[in-house]
């Protein structure tokens, strides 16, 4: 997209903070707590997310380690131990939730998105800008509660909520977990998600209503469109979640019986009510990617992104023929075969707008001038890993080799195939490709690149040997496994280690950027970064946009 | 805020408490799904015998389960029986309570396949019904129920040669001091 704004940005000491250009002192905690600015909103999100993700990493390491070789090692239950082997369940579960809860989604649609939506649609903030402070306050206590969760009583004795992410009864009713800690995961994922639909009206209202003038939806920037859909689903598929856990929540404490076949309730009704939000979810994790490595494939192959229409729409049929497919989760339920052949095409048909993507994406890249630049690195990763993530899932897709495969290790590289080496990647292409435009600085480029060839390895080694285990028949959430598996664990294990150097160059890297302290440029990538972002300067003024930019008319694509 | 935008944001709010709504009166709408075309294996309830009795035999077998709560055994007395489609059938069960406390219980089921839910139907039976059995007390459970011999007209059930009927008797809870509760089903039951 060949935008060409016209903008005037000027300090105006206007505001409510009574700062200017800068804002206030980064030192006055009100700055933070009583925020009102996109940008700051935006921050804490990414450093909530990047402190969520060490515990959430920290997590996976246990279960690496455990393991590594066949046998007890770490969870033997003993004293001193990591715990025994329910603690590893809770580990399981709790990796799981705060990935995704409080890691992925508060980075890439509450960071990144409320960072660069405004700016890149040309409005001064978002529409409710009390709301947005909210809405990220929010997710302190509600993590708070996940984590208190591990430390209380879950069922017995026994500490934590141990009965894996998708929280099914009777595994999390009365029966397999009687203690508070399912209650505080209850609430906890109940703020969680307050906090993400007011996040979400606020993208709606943003995005329909403060566009610059000529700016109109055919012409806004992918990322704002893939912000847009998410903002839809989350709208969408997030109260379903809220009324099957509040329907868990009254079987636990008011004897309702929802889902307790003993007073006419059905189990298998929260399977279908979660995986109708849970369905959504993994798209809501993952379009906001998308849109980010459009952006980054143009820019960094010089050429506007090939086929922005069917990018966007694409975007768009993937998040509607999400809330189509969500029984492909539970194939082993006993449904009919015909309802399964139904949930199977449905699945299958999701590969079309998908494909459509990838193909524009090496479609944008065919034929450009490429710059190796870091964040093109991860962005191309990206392209090939989620491939690679895809074509599994199309495998999962079919029922009859689902039955054979559903709960192995297959499944466990899928889906971290298109989450971890997937919707990652593209929160570090993001963290790169605008980390001068948000701090300020240039980032260190040499540990940026070892942070990103060690991360390309360990993640690979990590997660490709599971698709070998889950197809020789490991199943997934156990503390244990037959021998015959301890080759391919062992390498998965080594695959973490180096990931977790590949996290400490990301640190290192971090640090030393801030220690140098590099001057940013306001556009470091030349002239196709086109989004309006690279017409302010780095970082931007603390309010931007005080007169609104004007896109022209004769912009085309 | 700009009128525009107000409009969006109801709208938005609109939706969100439709969906809402929506999650709350799932179990409602997925219980008449289920009922309407016999999902996850529901049975159906006839008051009327059926007019048409074919050749096509289906073996149906009876199988029994005591749910967590309930200490009783659960027995049906032919747990193999061969019946054509629309001919009217009887099984028997026989429920015993062993302990020296009066049990409450209740009867859940379905059908295996799940495919066959829509034509198994029921004219008479002691599901959802909940039950006292006292002391000692052993109980003879009838139920009543055909094949409706629209499953013949049906291709996808043409490799249905038996099906699966089973209840589950669950124990219902009573407040959690038993010496209270010992009184309070009998003036329940009814």
């Amino acid at each position: 997209m060949s935008t060409e704004p016209t903008i005037k940005y000027e300090a105006v000491a206007d505001d409510h903070h009574g700062g200017g250009t800068g804002g206030p002192s980064i030192w006055n905690p009100a700055r933070w707590l009583c925020s009102t600015n996109h940008k700051d909103i935006g921050l804490m999100y990414l450093v909530f997310a990047m402190f969520a993700g060490i515990i959430g990493f920290t997590l996976s390491g246990m279960m690496r380690f455990e393991l590594m070789e066949p046998g007890l090692q770490y969870f033997t239950g003993e004293a001193g131990s990591w715990g025994d082997r329910h603690t590893y369940n809770v580990v399981t579960t709790m990796h799981g939730l705060i990935m995704i809860f409080f890691m992925v989604m508060p980075a890439l649609i509450g960071g990144f998105g409320n960072y660069f939506v405004p700016i890149m649609i040309g409005a001064p903030d978002m529409a409710m800008p009390r709301m947005n402070n909210i809405s990220f306050w929010l997710m302190p206590f509600s993590f708070a509660l996940a984590v208190l969760s591990m430390f209380v009583p879950g069922h017995g004795s026994a500490h934590g909520f141990g009965g894996g992410w998708v929280l099914y009864p009777p595994l999390s009713s009365l029966i397999g977990h009687n203690g508070p800690s399912m209650d505080l995961l209850i609430l906890s994922l109940h703020i969680a998600g307050i906090s993400s639909i007011l996040g979400a009206i606020n993208f709606i209202v943003t995005i329909l209503n403060m566009r610059a003038p000529g700016m109109t939806i055919h012409k806004m920037p992918l990322f704002a469109w893939a912000l847009l859909i998410t903002a839809f689903l989350l709208v969408l598929a997030l109260p379903v979640l809220a009324g099957a856990l509040t329907m868990l929540l009254t079987d636990r404490n008011f004897g309702s019986k929802f889902f307790d076949p003993a007073g006419g309730g059905d189990p298998i009704m929260f399977q279908h009510l979660f995986w109708f939000f849970g369905h959504p979810e993994v798209y809501i994790m993952i379009l906001p990617g998308f849109g980010i490595i459009s952006h980054i494939i143009s820019t960094f192959s010089k050429k506007p992104v090939f086929g922005y229409l069917a990018m966007a729409y694409a975007m768009a049929a993937i998040g509607f023929i999400g809330f189509l497919v969500w029984a492909h989760h539970m194939y082993t339920v006993g449904m009919g075969v015909d309802l399964k052949a139904y949930f199977v095409a449905a699945t299958m048909v999701i590969a079309v707008p998908t494909g459509v993507k990838i193909f524009s994406w090496i479609a944008t890249m065919w034929g450009g001038s490429i710059e190796f630049k870091l964040p093109m690195l991860w962005a191309m990763a990206f392209v090939f890993l989620f491939t690679v993530g895809g074509v599994t899932g199309v495998v999962l897709a079919n029922a009859g080799i689902d039955h054979v495969l559903h709960d192995t290790y297959y499944v466990v590289a899928h889906f971290h195939y298109v989450l971890s080496l997937g919707a990652v990647f593209t929160l570090f292409a993001g963290w790169y490709y605008w980390y001068e435009k948000m701090f300020g600085i240039k980032y260190n480029a040499l540990f940026g690149h070892l942070h990103f060839w060690f991360m390309f390895v360990g993640t690979n080694l990590i997660f490709f040997p599971q698709h070998f285990l889950g197809l020789q028949g490991m199943p997934r959430r156990y503390v244990d496994y037959a021998d015959g598996f301890a080759q391919w664990n062992y390498v998965s294990s080594i695959g973490y280690m180096i990931t977790i150097v590949a996290m400490l160059f990301f640190f290192v890297g971090l640090i030393l950027s801030m220690i140098a302290r590099k001057k940013a440029e306001a556009n470091p990538w030349g002239e196709y970064a086109t989004t309006l972002e690279w017409t302010l300067s780095s970082p931007p003024p603390f309010h931007q946009f005080n007169e609104l930019p004007v896109v022209k008319n004769e912009a085309g694509h | 805020m700009t009128q525009n935008a107000r409009t969006t944001l109801f709208v938005i709010i609109g939706i969100l408490a439709g969906m809402l709504t929506l999650a709350f009166y799932s179990p409602v709408l997925y219980n008449t799904f289920c009922k309407v075309t016999g999902f996850g294996g529901t049975t159906q309830i006839a008051t009327k015998k059926p007019s048409a009795v074919l050749d096509r035999t289906v073996r149906v077998r009876l199988d029994t389960n005591v749910g967590a709560g309930a200490k009783l055994t659960f027995k049906s007395v032919d747990p193999v029986m061969d019946i054509r489609l629309g001919e009217v059938g009887m099984a028997f069960f026989e429920v015993s309570n062993p302990t020296e406390h009066p049990v409450t219980a209740e009867a859940g089921y379905n059908v295996a396949p799940h495919k066959a839910g829509p034509y198994f139907t029921k004219l008479e039976c002691f599901c959802f019904e909940e039950r006292v059995f006292e002391p000692g007390e052993t109980a003879s459970l009838p139920v009543i129920f055909f094949i409706d011999p629209e499953m013949d007209k049906d291709d996808t059930l043409d490799d249905v040669t038996d099906i699966t009927l089973s209840y589950t008797y669950y124990g219902v809870e009573q407040d959690a001091e038993n010496q209270t509760a010992h009184l309070e089903p009998a003036t329940r039951q009814n």
